[in-house]
């Protein structure tokens, strides 16, 4: 019985995450899609942990814990790139270049 | 014993279903929800719960495992970062200058509010 419940669980997902790519496509603005994408991934990471259970195989669990941080740091890169248009500086040199120069954004 | 075994399916059908519930009432909310900042609200806010339901949900099927213990951690994990990923894009989306949509009386932007007191 639990099978079917696992297995109706994540279809359920993967009808959510085709919902969600609507929006990553049509949304008006980057920050849409940015939410959208990270959306995404969260869906993504608990179709994982319901699909490793259904097929019986553990492994799925670590990959899922893995995909959950790699979403997290992407999203992060993705807001930094667009804002500051560079992957190099560190945000905290950036903020203390802002501190010595006066600047408000 | 039976009857616990019982139960503990019971509850794990309870917790899924609300976590899929919240996750594809959170799904049908970015797609139809006018604004950036309301869509926002159904992504984040339902996204937490739902994925929180259904560790829940799958760690009462695990039982007392170590893949119980690494379903925590996934969800331990999920529950911090899914807030602040979140609160880091309305945050950009308010530094870039985005407006809520607002129908009947339009506020000015924090940001000129701010600079008024200033000057």
């Amino acid at each position: 019985m639990m099978e079917w419940v696992n297995l109706g669980a994540a279809l359920a997902m993967a009808l959510a995450m085709a919902i969600m790519l609507g929006r990553l496509f049509a949304g008006p603005t980057l920050y849409d899609r940015v939410l959208a994408a990270n959306s995404f991934g969260t869906k993504t990471v608990l179709l994982l942990l319901i699909f490793s259970l259904l097929v019986g195989r553990a492994d799925g669990v670590d990959i899922a814990m893995l995909y959950a941080l790699i979403n997290f740091v992407a999203t992060i890169a993705i807001l930094k790139f667009f804002r500051y248009r560079s992957l190099e500086i560190a945000l905290a040199q950036m903020s203390l270049r802002r501190a010595i120069d006066g600047d408000d954004d | 014993m039976e009857i616990l075994l019982l139960l503990r399916d019971v509850a794990s059908i309870g917790l899924m279903a609300i976590g899929v519930i919240f996750v594809l009432a959170g799904a049908i909310g970015v797609v139809r929800l006018p604004d950036f900042y309301t869509r926002m609200h159904a992504a984040g806010v339902t996204d937490t719960l739902g994925a929180e339901m259904i560790v829940l949900g799958l760690m009462l099927q695990a039982g007392f495992t170590l893949l119980s213990a690494k379903l925590l951690l996934v969800g331990f994990i999920l529950f911090l970062t899914s807030p602040t990923a979140t609160h880091a894009v309305a945050n950009a989306a308010h530094r870039a200058g985005l407006n809520p949509l607002l129908s009947r009386h339009q506020p000015p932007h924090p940001r000129d509010a701010e600079m008024g007191d200033k000057s």
